[in-house]
Parts: C-alpha cells; sequence; structure tokens
C-alpha cells in the first residue's frame, strides 16, 4: 500500500482534525453532539462550542455525569461523542462507561486524549496505561488507538451509527502522516504497512511510525521485517495476525500502554490459541507514568526504535 | 389537564402494590420495602401525568421515567403491567433463569424501561441527558426520575444536580424517596443525608417535601412543576415509609430485600384485600 510517511510532523495536528471532523459529522447529520468536560481548550473547541450550540456541551469537570448525560442523550434519539484526558475518559468512568453505556446497550464514542506517555509533563496522575486493558474488558466494546490524523478523522466518522461502547485513544500532537488522506478504514481491519519475512511488528498508535523507523533500520543489518498498524486493538484482525504469524513466525508487539491487558495480550490470546508463536511486548510493563518530555518518557518505558531494534534481534538470535 | 380522584389513584397504587406482591413471590424474595413504597407516586405519575404509548413503548416523543434506585424494578414493573405495556402474567418471572424480568430496572429485557440502572448514582445523570435532549428538539418532553436516600450518597447524584439547575432543566421532575432505610440501617446512622429540600435548592432545584403516601399531595406537587415552570428543575422529596402498604412489612426492621414463605405471602395479600374492600374493589382478583 502506498503510506507517505517521511518521519516529519503531520500536516494537520489532530486536534484539529477533531474540529474538522466534528463540523463535518454536525453539518450531515443534527444528532451528533460532543459533550466536552472542561478540557475544550485543550481540545481547542471553543470556536465549535460557539458555532454550534444544540450540538456541543461542556459538562464541566463531571466525567461520570458526562458518561449519564450522553447515555441520556442516546435514549432522546442523539448519538454523543465525548471528550476527556484519557485516564479521565477510561478509569475515572469505568462503570458508567460500562453500565449506563455497555450494558444498557446503548452508543457513544469516547475520545480520550493524551494517551499513555503523551500526556508528558501533566505526568502520571494524567497518563494512562492501564486504559487499553478496561476498555477492552467492555463486551462488544471497540478500542482503537490512533496513529496517524487521517486515520482518526475515519474512526470518528465510521463509528457515528456503532451501538455500543467506542473508545478512541489518541495523542493531541506529535502525530506522522502515514496514511494517504484517501485511505479507507474498516473497525476491525488492520494495515500492513511493510512486508517482510523474518518477524512481524505489531503496533498500534504512536509506535506504528516508530516500528516503521525500527524496520527501515533493520533491513540495514539484513533483517525484513514487516510492520502492522491494528487500527482497531479490538476487535482484532484475527485473519491479518495470524498470516502474519505463519509467515515469519516471530512477532513484536509495540504499545504506548500497559502490555498486562493491552495490545500484547491481545495478540498473545489470539496466536496461543489458533498459531502458537514467540510473541514479546515492547510496552508499558506494569508501571505507573510519570512526568517528563516525549522523548524522555519514550527512553525510560523503552518506546524507541532502538530497542524495537534491540528486542527484535534478541528474538531472533 | 385532568387529574384523577383520590380514589382512582389509590386504587392504582394498589393495584401495583399488588403486582409487586406477584412479581416477588414468583421467585420467593425480592427487594421488597423500596418497592412498595413507590407504589403511591408510580400509580399517581402514570395515571395522571406520564404521556406514553403502551402499544409503543419506544415512541420518539414520550415521557421519560428513570428509576434511578434500580432495585425497585418490581414496582415499575408492576406499574407497566397496569398501564398494559407488558402483560401481567410477565410479573411472574422476576430473576427466573434467562429472566425476562431482572430485579434490577432492565431497558433491554422489559419494554417501558427506559434505563437500565442498579449501579446506584448514575440514573439521576441519564436524566438531565434525556432532558437537555428534550430541550434541544423542543419537543416538550418531560423526564421524571426517582432517587433514592441512600443513593443521594452518591457523588454523581450531586454532579448531575448541578448539571440540570445549570442547563435550566426544568423539564425534569424528580423524586427522592426519603424512607430513612438504607441496608445497613437507618439513613442516619449509616450516611445522613441532612436537610434533602435545603440541598437541592441550594444546588438551583424547586424543592418540596410531600408525605409519600399522599396521592393528592403527590398529584399537587407535580401538576405545580408542570404548570408553573422556571426554568429550574423539581425535587419533590417524599417522606416515604419503607414497606409501605403491608403493615407486616412495614413493621421489620429491615425489610430492604425479603424472602417470602407462602406464610407472609397469604399475610400481605390478607392486608392489600382488607385495603381493596375500603377502596370498592372487591370485585378484582386478589389471592
Amino acid at each position: 500500500m502506498e503510506l507517505r510517511y517521511t518521519g516529519g510532523v503531520a500536516e494537520k495536528e489532530p486536534i484539529q482534525i477533531f474540529n474538522e471532523t466534528m463540523r463535518e459529522l454536525f453539518s450531515e447529520d443534527d444528532k451528533v453532539v460532543y459533550l466536552d468536560a472542561d478540557l475544550m481548550g485543550s481540545l481547542k473547541t471553543a470556536q465549535l462550542w460557539k458555532d454550534y450550540p444544540k450540538n456541543v456541551f461542556n459538562c464541566g469537570i463531571q466525567e461520570a455525569n458526562m458518561v449519564g448525560v450522553a447515555a441520556g442523550m442516546y435514549l432522546n434519539g442523539f448519538k454523543p461523542y465525548i471528550h476527556s484526558f484519557s485516564p479521565f475518559a477510561s478509569r475515572r468512568i469505568f462503570d458508567q462507561v460500562f453500565l449506563s453505556i455497555g450494558y444498557a446497550q446503548k452508543s457513544i464514542r469516547i475520545i480520550g486524549s493524551d494517551a499513555g506517555i503523551m500526556a508528558t509533563n501533566n505526568g502520571g496522575t494524567h497518563m494512562s496505561f492501564e486504559d487499553v486493558a478496561m476498555m477492552r474488558t467492555v463486551p462488544n466494546a471497540c478500542v482503537a488507538d490512533v496513529s496517524d490524523p487521517t486515520m482518526f478523522k475515519a474512526l470518528l466518522k465510521l463509528t457515528k451509527d456503532r451501538n455500543g461502547v467506542t473508545y478512541i485513544r489518541t495523542a493531541r500532537r506529535n502525530l506522522k502522516d502515514i496514511y494517504m488522506p484517501d485511505e479507507k478504514f474498516e473497525i476491525g481491519k488492520g494495515k500492513l504497512l511493510k512486508d517482510g519475512n523474518d518477524v512481524t511488528i505489531v503496533a498500534c498508535g504512536i509506535m506504528v511510525a516508530t516500528a516503521l523507523e525500527a524496520a527501515k533500520e533493520l533491513e540495514k543489518d539484513g533483517i525484513s521485517a514487516q510492520v502492522v498498524d491494528v487500527v482497531t486493538i479490538k476487535p482484532l484482525d484475527e485473519d491479518l495476525i495470524l498470516a502474519c504469524a505463519r509467515k515469519t513466525k516471530n512477532i513484536i508487539v509495540c504499545e504506548n500502554a500497559n502490555i498486562l491487558g493491552g495490545l500484547t495480550s491481545a495478540v498473545c490470546e489470539l496466536t496461543s490459541a489458533k498459531y502458537p508463536v514467540r510473541v514479546k511486548g515492547i510496552g508499558i510493563n506494569d508501571s505507573y507514568g510519570c512526568v517528563g518530555s516525549e522523548d524522555f518518557l519514550r527512553k525510560k518505558y523503552g518506546l524507541t526504535i532502538e530497542n524495537i531494534i534491540l528486542q527484535v534481534k534478541e528474538l531472533l538470535r | 389537564m385532568v387529574l384523577s380522584s383520590q380514589k382512582t389513584l389509590e386504587q392504582n397504587a394498589l393495584r401495583i402494590r399488588k403486582g409487586i406482591i406477584q412479581a416477588i413471590c414468583s421467585n420467593k424474595g425480592g427487594h421488597i420495602g423500596g418497592s412498595l413504597d413507590l407504589a403511591d407516586v408510580l400509580s399517581v405519575i402514570y395515571t395522571d401525568f406520564i404521556r406514553i404509548d403502551p402499544q409503543t413503548p419506544k415512541w420518539d416523543n414520550r415521557d421519560f421515567m428513570i428509576i434511578s434506585k434500580g432495585h425497585a424494578g418490581p414496582a415499575l414493573y408492576s406499574t407497566l403491567a397496569l398501564k398494559g405495556v407488558i402483560d401481567y402474567s410477565r410479573l411472574n418471572n422476576l430473576n427466573n433463569p434467562n429472566s425476562l424480568l431482572p430485579g434490577h430496572c432492565d431497558r433491554n429485557k422489559v419494554p417501558g424501561v427506559d434505563a437500565t440502572t442498579g449501579s446506584l448514582g448514575q440514573g439521576l445523570s441519564i436524566a438531565v441527558g434525556a432532558a437537555l435532549g428534550a430541550k434541544i428538539k423542543d419537543s416538550g418532553q418531560r423526564v421524571f426520575c426517582i432517587i433514592g436516600d441512600g443513593e443521594s450518597a452518591e457523588g454523581q447524584i450531586w454532579e448531575a444536580a448541578q448539571f440540570a439547575a445549570h442547563y435550566k432543566l426544568d423539564n425534569i421532575i424528580a423524586f427522592l424517596d426519603w424512607n430513612n432505610m438504607q441496608i445497613d440501617g437507618s439513613v442516619e446512622e449509616v450516611m445522613s443525608i441532612g436537610d434533602p429540600m435545603k440541598k437541592f435548592e441550594a444546588f438551583g432545584w424547586n424543592s418540596t417535601l410531600v408525605k409519600g403516601d399522599d396521592v393528592l399531595a403527590i398529584q399537587k406537587a407535580i401538576n405545580f412543576a408542570i404548570e408553573s415552570p422556571n426554568k429550574k428543575p423539581t425535587m419533590i422529596v417524599l417522606k416515604t415509609i419503607k414497606g409501605r402498604g403491608a403493615k407486616c412489612i412495614e413493621e421489620l426492621p429491615n425489610n430492604h430485600c425479603l424472602g417470602f414463605n407462602d406464610d407472609l405471602k397469604e399475610k400481605v395479600l390478607e392486608e392489600l384485600k382488607e385495603r381493596a374492600v375500603e377502596l370498592d374493589m372487591e370485585e378484582e382478583q386478589w389471592n
């Protein structure tokens, strides 16, 4: 497939994509509403709030109530999108999401921003590594980690009428452009970004670009790595992962989340049952977050090109 | 608006109590206390005020009823049977295997139930969301919601209260079931609620105290909220007696969730039958 990955910063930040896409959604469907919990400033949606008084509502710092409000608005025919920082959009509201939306068979899209280490200087209090694991356990939930702005836009649009809980975690900035602007996405369909024979790097979110860089470096050492962006961690593209497992027999998973219950777990659950291969996870190893720049945190938790190369070589040794 | 007589409302309340007993006895037990004490308010709401279509429970522009204290499922189910939304025979299936009548309110199993509740504190938020939706639609829909006094210890109740006032949701008419009992003792012992009227007033609501079994007072309070909207949500605090309507239940020290043997069932039905005679309903089946 054709990519536009250059390693440079994306043409449009996720914040801009969110604003543009919500405008499009509001004009396509007047039942779309966006609720925020006093973090419109962080998502730069203040103008959206002014422009769409019947579609945009600030719930104040009431994340739990915001989920209930979304549940009630769904009951009355609306299609809610809610946003907060990822820890407050997952662990803080888990029971509300699980029961008032999931168990009650309603529909919601939750945008958890500053996912994982991308909370940077907000530190451990604002850093969610566990959100993927939690949300994966909600029956029929869709869990996605955004790797690229084009994908973010597609996910926002694709899930407008999706039933159940949809959890989209994303960075607010510093994503790379990976996909061509006209790339088509499907829920549950991953993307094979680079083919290879020796090892498969299965990645999500910010780790997809890192994996592409690592694969490029590995080529220089004669190691042919394929790179997969799962797009949705749940539902997982089982056919694609199993095809990769059969081909390379070795999988490295890269995620900006706790590998306990995260994408690493998802890949292991699948392969151990259907085609056992060696799987090694690069992600957060059962740790809390901390304050730091993206670079510092990548090094601290091993989310670097160098660590992927190292782990691939160890796996293949 | 034509309002019903005291006798009609009390007759319906009695019918609701009978259905509660039918449902709870079908599984030899359940959340009886906090179900019985809602029979009067449910009778008033469903006899005189709520706009639903029993043949089309999911009618888009219906009024909503959110029972936030989800364990009062039997009270709502019995009321829905009275209204013809569900068949009375369904009340024989409370919590049976693969039940179509879970003890806690379940919108996916029981037609006419608007909210799935049971994890306390969440229903009022759902109510305010539905009410905000009605304001955006300009549909004139009203949202009724019943919360518990013990439940009011949940912080989310007060988040929703603040939200409803902020968005001027005067289409919410909520009720606080102030029976002063919760599982581990009286509300005063476990987690005092203080003065709930003052609390809701301080949160920007209209608030009024009504005797929980005084159907005419409840009717008047609801009617006032509807006829005199003032851009504030309304909380009608119901001073209730947990287990109201059956002395043999009321008198128990803890009637939150009871097992039912035939003896207790007979005693309760005997009391309901006596009340039926007072209300000229002898011809109805009471056993």
